[in-house]
């Protein structure tokens, strides 16, 4: 059962060759078992009954934790939601779940509030990599990226705000996509920063991914910034890479990368290369600017986002004398180091005086940075970078120092800027570990970015089964 | 030798408006439910909810802006206004800032200089004896009220007087309210107001510094605010000491005016655009249909009851604030030849007998029978004093004025030889009263109209009363 993909599984349990409570069972048993710290929720029981007739029948789904779900703890990773158990669910679960009928196997760990590249700012303990247990699966959804890394659950969904899906993803070594911004509703999803965060998909391989993207995808009135995609998600087919232009950013691909993500980069264009593809130097001027106004609109957005947490209707409270005092002690104890230091550089870059020498400045970066990509999709179908400048580092190597940390989503945070499409996909080790390629398309191109995907995944062949058998 | 000052005057009004749901998600509206009974997980703030734009409250926007005389942004955003307090469920406010919806405009003699769409913040009720902050046991929250949909309307420092203020907001509340965009109620908050006060040397044209007078509840508390803080900063620039830039609260009990804040601890709110919603983009066909929904308004119908029907001012002004009387007005104008006027006098007549706040289309007089009545008033069929009794009948029983007076008998007299005997009749009765006259005092002809009008039950003509007599007389 462990070597099925999602959609293999899947298919069996409609064509009645597997059995779908079994299936669902073997996974819920793994999960509860899970030795990584993946996992802040698990179900407790296998669903007495499941409707067959839905695509995703018995297929367990593991969801990253700032996904709201109904009656079901949603802690977002912080101590501030113990145990908050939201009234709703998210529309991106009901999508998955009552609609396309897969079944809640549990809540995955993630850095609190999303803020952070290796899980390790969680109030719940940081997620290990299931390639190396004294390294991080990356994050912020490290968790998501360790279920299916190490096999507890055969897909699952993330949060993508600067590299949070892309960049786990590849230290694990799995398929982790970002859709466009706007293809899947952010209703109940915990916010980080509104302009950024995307939901998307943690998976085995490219085709799991286009499956579990086709059910999440949609408009959704309960989301003015949702637009869902102008055509359906297919399946890819693709084998070649037959007329593809790919360019690749030299701001994106040289100084401050791995050697060893450097030459799995080059021979996986090579690779693109033998299955049809041209591959040229581009230019993304301004994309080395992209980290820093990344840290300044994604913290500005995420203290206004994150004042709610003030102890007054839900979630955890410090009583005390005054309301200031409540105020101050609730914060204070409930938030982690990382999201208190992001409040802080957010409060400041809006403040009056500041607003347009920051976060004024940070948007006109963005547009730029924006405006690079549309340029370069001019001359290339798409472009490519490693996904992550290194392979997984070990715990606690960058907990203390913020700037090497924040520096991991380098490669990513451009793509997020300007709301384009991006997936990781692994292609080979570095020091036996991981490591990840991405390939970013203009706005709704996911169709033809899983094309490509699939076909260098089939050249790649990489197997990832070393994580988990 | 002193100078004498000037106030300047600028209002922001804050709204409610009377859309079905909130400004940003579907709970209806509370009308003083059950505390937390009209909220959801969207204005409570839970964690991963998203706000989404009232399309209702953005058609009445326009609206009030296209009645205003705005200029309604091809594009406008919303920003988020952030700060703590319990009051407020996410944090911050979804407001608009420097985008709003509408720009510029007039009403009456008072520039308007925009006007914004917002979401109200919800109520904390302070548990103890006072129901103040102050000495409370608790302070709760109602969320119902939390995200109520607000229009903001700010004024141009146009406002030189307390009365011109009171009379301003008057024009504005009634043209609110035949808007239908609002309950421009006080009292209940729905609707609220600010004043910006500034005084400055008579024919200076720089403006001074202002003060901000806080969420005044009545039209009468804020011509009495604004005189109180004109009055306050006219001493303190007397006795040369500068008024400083801060936000008052007025107490209408005491008379006393109070500092909230300084400039010094007013919030740096950190306006940013907010991200979780899209902008306003009017369509043509947004922009028609807010067109469409615009009735007529009161300074536009004071203008034509005057210049088409050549009302009074103060008849005219009278319908246009009272539209269900207006309307009537018409009715019976055009139903009586359009004579106009009368039609104006018998129905003030027939509102003072229902009340203002009664439908008259709802009464038993018909439109067709008061301009009747008018019709018999104007040919002398019945005298005035007989009409107000024929109308008195009307109200009471629904019938033609012409068989009330009829079966009443309060025809008027015809027939001047019933009239001149009555006459004959009343001076021999009253000798001592001829002999006055005769003495000189014309004035004590009056004494014998009361008995005439008395023998003749009002029905005969005063004019033809005081012609037999002087005739009969000899005077």
């Amino acid at each position: 059962m462990i070597e099925l993909t999602a959609k293999q599984a899947a298919d069996a349990i409609r064509s009645g060759e597997l059995d779908a409570a079994e299936y669902f069972e073997f996974y819920r048993q793994r999960a509860a078992k899970d030795p990584y710290n993946s996992y802040v929720w698990v179900a407790d029981e296998t669903p007495a009954e499941i409707d067959t007739s839905k695509p995703f029948a018995g297929v367990p789904i593991a969801i990253k934790d700032l996904f709201c779900t109904e009656g079901i703890p949603s802690q977002a990773g912080s101590k501030i939601l113990e145990d908050y158990r939201p009234p709703y669910s998210a529309t991106s679960v009901k999508k998955l779940t009552t609609e396309a009928g897969s079944t809640l196997l549990g809540k995955t760990n993630q850095d609190e509030f999303a803020m952070g590249s290796s899980t390790e700012n969680s109030a719940y303990g940081p997620t290990l990599n299931p390639w190396d247990t004294t390294r991080v699966p990356g994050g912020s959804s490290g968790g998501s990226a360790a279920v299916v890394a190490g096999a507890t659950a055969p897909w699952s969904i993330g949060t993508d705000t600067g590299g949070s899906i892309r960049q786990p993803a590849a230290l694990t070594g799995i398929v982790g996509l970002k859709p466009t911004y706007g293809a899947i509703s952010r209703y109940g999803m915990i916010a980080f920063a509104s302009s950024l965060d995307q939901a998307g998909t943690f998976t085995r391989d490219v085709t799991d991914t286009a499956m579990l993207l086709s059910a999440m995808v949609g408009a959704d009135p309960c989301d003015q910034t949702s637009l869902g995609l102008p055509e359906p998600v297919r399946l890819p087919t693709a084998d070649s890479l037959k007329g593809i232009r790919l360019g690749v950013p030299e701001e994106l691909s040289g100084e401050g990368i791995e050697e060893g993500v450097l030459k799995a980069f080059n021979e996986t264009l090579e690779l693109a290369k033998q299955l049809g593809a041209t591959v040229e130097t581009t230019h993304l001027p301004h994309a080395p600017h992209g980290l820093a106004a990344y840290y300044l609109i994604a913290p500005a957005e995420c203290s206004s986002n994150l004042a709610r947490y003030d102890g007054v209707r839900f979630g955890f409270r410090k009583q005390a004398d005054t309301l200031l005092d409540m105020y101050n002690q609730t914060r204070e104890a409930g938030f982690g180091a990382e999201v208190k230091r992001r409040i802080m550089l957010g409060t400041y870059a809006l403040s009056s005086g500041y607003y347009d020498a920051y976060y004024g400045r940070a948007q006109k970066v963005r547009t730029l940075i924006a405006q690079d990509f549309k340029n370069a999709f001019g001359d290339f179908d798409f472009i490519v970078t490693p996904t992550a400048p290194g392979v997984a580092f070990e715990l606690n190597s960058k907990t203390s120092d913020p700037l090497a940390m924040y520096l991991n989503d380098f490669c990513t945070v451009p793509m997020s800027l300007a709301g384009i499409p991006a997936i990781s996909i692994p292609n080979g080790l570095s020091e036996g570990l991981p490591v990840g390629f991405q390939i970013a398309g203009p706005a709704f191109s996911e169709n033809r970015i899983l094309d490509a995907a699939l076909a260098l995944e089939k050249a790649i062949g990489f197997d990832g089964s070393k994580a988990y058998a | 030798m002193s100078t004498e000052y000037e106030p300047v005057i600028g209002l922001e009004i804050h709204v409610q408006l009377k859309t079905r749901t909130k400004m940003f998600c579907g709970c209806e509206l509370s009308f003083g439910e059950e505390p937390n009974t009209r909220t959801c997980p969207v204005c409570l703030g839970l964690p991963g909810t998203l706000p989404v734009t009232n399309a209702q409250a953005v058609q009445y926007g326009i609206m009030m802006g296209l009645a205003l005389g705005c200029e309604i942004a091809p594009r406008s955003i919303f920003h988020r206004k952030n700060y703590f307090y319990p009051d407020l469920s996410k944090g911050y406010q979804i407001s608009q800032y420097d985008i709003p919806l509408c720009l510029g405009g007039q009403l009456g003699d008072v520039k308007i200089h925009r006007i914004h769409l917002e979401e109200d913040a919800a109520k904390l009720v302070h548990v103890g004896s006072s129901g103040r902050i102050h000495g409370s046991e608790a302070s709760v929250v109602d969320y119902n009220r939390g995200g109520t949909p607000l229009a903001e309307i700010v004024t141009e420092p146009d406002i030189y007087s307390a009365d011109q203020a009171r009379d301003w907001l008057t024009l504005l509340r009634e043209t609110l309210r035949q808007l239908g965009v609002s309950d421009v109620n006080m009292e209940e908050g729905s609707l609220r107001c600010d004043a910006n006060v500034s005084i400055r040397p008579k024919g200076s044209k720089a403006l001074g510094t202002k003060t901000e007078l806080k969420n005044m509840n009545s039209f009468r508390f804020v011509a009495q605010g604004i005189n109180a803080e004109i009055a306050r900063q006219t001493a303190l620039l007397e006795s040369g000491e500068p008024v400083t830039q801060e936000t008052l609260h007025f107490d209408p009990v005491s008379g006393r005016i109070s500092s909230l804040r300084s400039k010094e601890e007013a919030h740096d709110y950190r306006y940013f655009p907010e991200p979780d919603l899209v902008p306003i983009v009017p369509t043509p066909e947004m922009m028609a249909a807010a067109e469409a929904a615009i009735p007529e308004l009161p300074a536009e119908r004071e203008a034509r009851y005057e210049s088409d029907f050549g009302l009074p001012k103060d008849t005219a002004h009278l319908f246009a604030y009272e539209p269900t009387w207006g309307t009537y007005f018409e009715r019976v104008a055009v139903e009586g030849d359009r004579d106009a006027k009368a039609a104006g006098i018998w129905v003030t007549e027939l509102r003072t007998r229902l009340g203002a706040d009664a439908d008259p289309h709802k009464s038993a007089v018909v439109p067709a029978q008061l301009a009747a009545l008018a019709a018999l008033a104007a040919a002398k069929k019945v005298t005035a004093a007989a009409a107000r009794t024929v109308l008195d009948k009307m109200v009471e029983t629904g019938d033609h004025p012409a068989e009330i007076a009829e079966a009443e008998g309060l025809t008027a007299m015809e027939d001047s030889g019933e009239l001149s005997q009555i006459v004959a009749k009343v001076i021999s009765e009253n000798q001592d009263v001829v002999e006055r006259i005769r003495g000189g005092n014309a004035k004590a002809m009056g004494a014998l109209v009361g008995p005439i009008m008395r023998e003749t039950k009002g029905r005969a003509d005063g004019g033809e009363v005081n012609r037999l007599l002087r005739e009969q007389l000899g005077v």
